[in-house]
C-alpha cells in the first residue's frame, strides 16, 4: 500500500493540530477569555443584592433530566398537565443513581400520581423549592437571609453569622451561609429523606447534604448552582444549574398558596363517609374575590 | 437582662381563680419604653426590629369579668399573684396525671419523658389585665348578622363533624393556626417569631405553622379585591419608630375567627420598646361582625435560638386517624344493630 495516504492523514492531524492550537481555545483559555462575572448592584451593606421575587421556568420540576414530552397522569385531563420536553438540568446529562435506588426511583415514577409530596401539599424540601414553578421572596437582612416559597408557605432562614448546629432533620434543613465575592455558598445540612426532586420520583436519603451557590448572572437573572452529594443513593456527588428568573409583572407580590384544601381529597377521600349515608361538606373559604361567599351543602 | 423581661409560664397549668393569670419566678417587671427607646437603624435606615421572639404571655386576650375595668395590676398585686401561683406550682406536680395511662396527660405532651417542663416558653412580664385594652377589656359582642352567619355555619355541620377533613378545625387540617392572625397572638406553645428585614420589606415568620407574613413598606396599594387570603394582603410604613402595618383582602375564614369575615381590616404596630423588646399594638374592625373596633398589645422579647420547623401538614396523621376512627366506630354502630 502506498504510504501517501497515511502520511496524507499525518499531515492532515498534524495541521488540524496546530490550526486548532493556533484558533481554538482550549478550555482554560476559553475561561480566560469569558467576559467577566456580572457584578450585581450592592446592599447598603456592601453585599451583592439578591431581594426580590425569583422563580424558574418551572421545567425543573417536571424532571431534572434532559427529556421528551410525556402523557399527564390523568388522560382525561388531556393535553392539559402533559410534561414539557426540556434539555435538563444536571451537569452531565444524568443523575448518578446507585442500582437499587435508580429502582426506586421507577417505582416513584410508577406511584407519582400518590406518592409526589408536591401531590400533598408538603414543602418543596431543597433544592427543589427553588425550582418549582410558585415564586419565592429573598428577603436580605444584614445578618439573617429569609427566603419566603409562595408553594405550601415553606420558608427557611439562612445564616450567614457562626454556623449554627442543625437540632433536627426537617424538610427545608438547616442552612449556614457565606460570601464568597459576588456567591453567596449555603451549606444544608438535616435534610430528612421524604422530599423529592422534581415530580418524577427522583430522591434521595436522609445522608443528603447540598451546597448551593447562588450567583447573579445579570440584573434579572440568579443562577442557582447546586451540588448534591449522597453515597447512599448516589454512586458520586452531582450537580445542578438552574436560571431563576426575576418576577417583573406589574404589582408582583408573593401570594398565599396553602394547598392543603387542595390534596385533602387525595389523601382522605377513601376515609370520607361513604355514599349513600347523607354528608354534608362545608365549602371551602373563597380565595378569588369572583366567586363570592362560600355555602355549601354537598 | 433579659431574666427581668421573662418570667416562667408554669403557673398558667395551675391557675384556676380567673385574675391570678400572673405567674411564678418573676421578676422586677420590665419597665415601660414605649417611645423612650431609640431603635437602632438596618443598612437602609429603618428601625431594626430584627430578631427571633416569643410572643407567649399569661395576660389573657380578654379580661377575666371579676376584674371589671381595671386594667393593670399594681406592683404589689404582681407580687401576690406572683407567690400564690408559685405556692401552687410547688403543692402540685408539672403534670398531674402523666402516669395515667389513657389520659391526655400520658398519651399527649407529656414533656417531662424528655427533661422538659410543662411550660418551655417564657412569657413576658406584663402588669394588663388583658390584652384587649380599653374599660371593659373584652371583644364586642357580635352583631345579629354575625351571630346568625356563626349558627348557621355550625348548624350546617351539626351532627356531620367527622363525614370528612373539611368538616374538622381548620388548625386540625394544618391550614393554619388561629392565633396567627393578623393580629398575632399568644399561643400555648411554639409561640415563636422571627423578623427579618430587607431593603423595602419587613418579613415575619411565625412558627406554627412556618408562615411568613411579607410586608412591603414602599408605599404600593392593597392588592386587587378578587385576591383573597387566609391571612389577607399587608402593605406598611414606618410612623417614626414605628411600623405601622394595614391588612385587607381577607377570605371568609380569617384566622383572628371569632366571628370575623371577609371585610376583616387589621391594623398592627410594632415599636422597638427596648433593646431586646418590642410593643405589638392592634386594631381590629369588621363591621360585618362588630359595631365597633377593639385593640389591644402585649410585649414580645426576644430570646436566644431559631424558629424550628413546624411541619403539619406533612405529618398529619392526626386527620387519617381521626377519621377513619370514625368510620369504625359506624361500622361498629351499624353492626350492633
Amino acid at each position: 500500500m502506498r504510504n501517501w495516504f497515511t502520511g496524507s492523514v499525518v499531515v492532515a492531524s498534524a495541521m488540524a493540530a496546530l490550526l486548532a492550537a493556533v484558533f481554538m481555545p482550549t478550555e482554560t483559555q476559553a475561561q480566560q477569555t469569558k467576559a467577566p462575572a456580572f457584578k450585581a448592584p450592592r446592599t447598603k451593606d456592601g453585599k451583592p443584592n439578591f431581594n426580590g421575587l425569583w422563580m424558574s421556568n418551572g421545567l425543573p420540576n417536571w424532571d431534572l433530566e434532559p427529556h421528551g414530552p410525556g402523557p399527564s397522569v390523568d388522560p382525561k385531563l388531556g393535553s392539559i398537565y402533559a410534561v414539557p420536553p426540556s434539555v435538563g438540568f444536571v451537569v452531565g446529562g444524568t443523575i448518578p443513581y446507585k442500582p437499587a435506588a435508580l429502582e426506586q426511583k421507577k417505582k416513584n415514577f410508577a406511584a407519582r400520581a400518590k406518592e409526589d409530596p408536591e401531590a400533598k401539599c408538603y414543602m418543596g424540601g431543597i433544592p427543589r423549592a427553588n425550582y418549582m414553578p410558585y415564586p419565592f421572596q429573598i428577603i436580605q437582612g444584614a445578618k439573617d437571609i429569609m427566603i419566603s416559597y409562595e408553594y405550601a408557605g415553606a420558608v427557611r432562614i439562612l445564616n450567614t453569622g457562626t454556623p449554627l448546629k442543625a437540632p433536627a432533620d426537617s424538610w427545608m434543613g438547616t442552612s449556614n451561609a457565606h460570601w464568597e465575592g459576588e456567591t453567596l455558598v449555603v451549606d444544608v445540612t438535616a435534610l430528612g429523606d421524604q422530599s423529592w426532586l422534581d415530580r418524577s420520583g427522583n430522591h434521595h436519603s436522609d445522608q443528603l447534604h447540598v451546597v448551593e451557590r447562588w450567583t447573579m448572572r445579570s440584573p434579572d437573572v440568579l443562577m442557582y448552582e447546586a451540588r448534591i452529594e449522597d453515597p447512599e443513593t448516589y454512586t458520586q456527588p452531582w450537580t445542578i444549574r438552574v436560571p431563576l428568573y426575576r418576577q417583573a409583572e406589574e404589582n408582583a407580590r408573593l401570594l398565599e398558596f396553602k394547598c392543603v384544601v387542595f390534596a385533602e381529597e387525595l389523601l382522605y377521600g377513601h376515609l370520607r363517609k361513604p355514599a349513600g349515608a347523607p354528608a354534608v361538606v362545608a365549602a371551602p373559604p373563597a380565595n378569588n374575590g369572583k366567586q363570592g361567599k362560600g355555602k355549601g351543602k354537598q | 437582662m433579659r431574666t427581668q423581661l421573662f418570667t416562667s409560664m408554669l403557673a398558667l397549668a395551675v391557675a384556676v381563680a380567673p385574675g391570678y393569670a400572673q405567674t411564678a419566678n418573676a421578676k422586677a417587671p420590665a419597665k415601660a419604653a414605649t417611645g423612650a427607646f431609640k431603635a437602632p437603624r438596618t443598612p437602609d435606615g429603618v428601625p431594626d426590629l430584627q430578631g427571633v421572639y416569643s410572643n407567649s404571655s399569661a395576660v389573657p386576650l380578654e379580661r377575666p369579668a371579676n376584674l371589671g375595668a381595671k386594667e393593670f395590676y399594681t406592683d404589689a398585686e404582681m407580687k401576690a399573684n406572683a407567690d400564690a401561683a408559685a405556692a401552687r406550682a410547688a403543692a402540685a406536680p408539672a403534670f398531674p396525671q402523666a402516669n395515667v395511662v389513657g389520659t391526655v396527660a400520658d398519651i399527649h405532651y407529656d414533656t417531662s419523658q424528655f427533661g422538659l417542663t410543662r411550660y418551655i416558653t417564657d412569657a413576658m412580664v406584663n402588669k394588663r389585665t388583658s390584652i384587649v385594652v380599653g374599660e371593659t377589656g373584652k371583644v364586642p359582642t357580635m352583631i345579629p348578622e354575625a351571630t346568625k352567619r356563626q349558627a348557621d355555619a355550625r348548624a350546617l355541620v351539626a351532627g356531620h363533624q367527622f363525614d370528612g377533613p373539611e368538616n374538622r378545625g381548620i388548625a386540625e387540617r394544618c391550614i393554619y393556626w388561629g392565633n396567627e392572625g393578623p393580629p398575632m397572638l399568644p399561643v400555648g406553645y411554639n409561640a415563636t417569631l422571627q423578623i427579618v428585614q430587607g431593603p423595602g420589606y419587613v418579613g415575619i415568620v411565625q412558627e406554627m405553622i412556618h408562615d411568613t407574613r411579607i410586608i412591603p413598606t414602599d408605599g404600593r396599594p392593597h392588592a386587587s379585591g378578587n385576591i383573597r387570603q387566609f391571612f389577607g394582603e399587608s402593605v406598611g410604613h414606618w410612623e417614626g419608630d414605628t411600623l405601622v402595618v394595614d391588612t385587607t383582602n381577607f377570605n371568609d375564614q380569617p384566622a383572628v375567627g371569632r366571628g370575623a369575615s371577609r371585610n376583616l381590616h387589621v391594623v398592627e404596630r410594632f415599636t422597638r420598646s427596648g433593646p431586646e423588646t418590642v410593643l405589638y399594638q392592634f386594631t381590629v374592625s369588621d363591621p360585618s361582625t362588630w359595631e365597633k373596633s377593639w385593640s389591644g398589645e402585649y410585649p414580645i422579647g426576644k430570646i436566644d435560638g431559631a424558629v424550628y420547623e413546624y411541619a403539619c401538614q406533612e405529618a398529619n396523621y392526626g386527620m387519617a386517624n381521626i377519621l377513619s376512627g370514625a368510620r369504625a366506630d359506624e361500622k361498629k354502630a351499624a353492626a350492633a344493630k
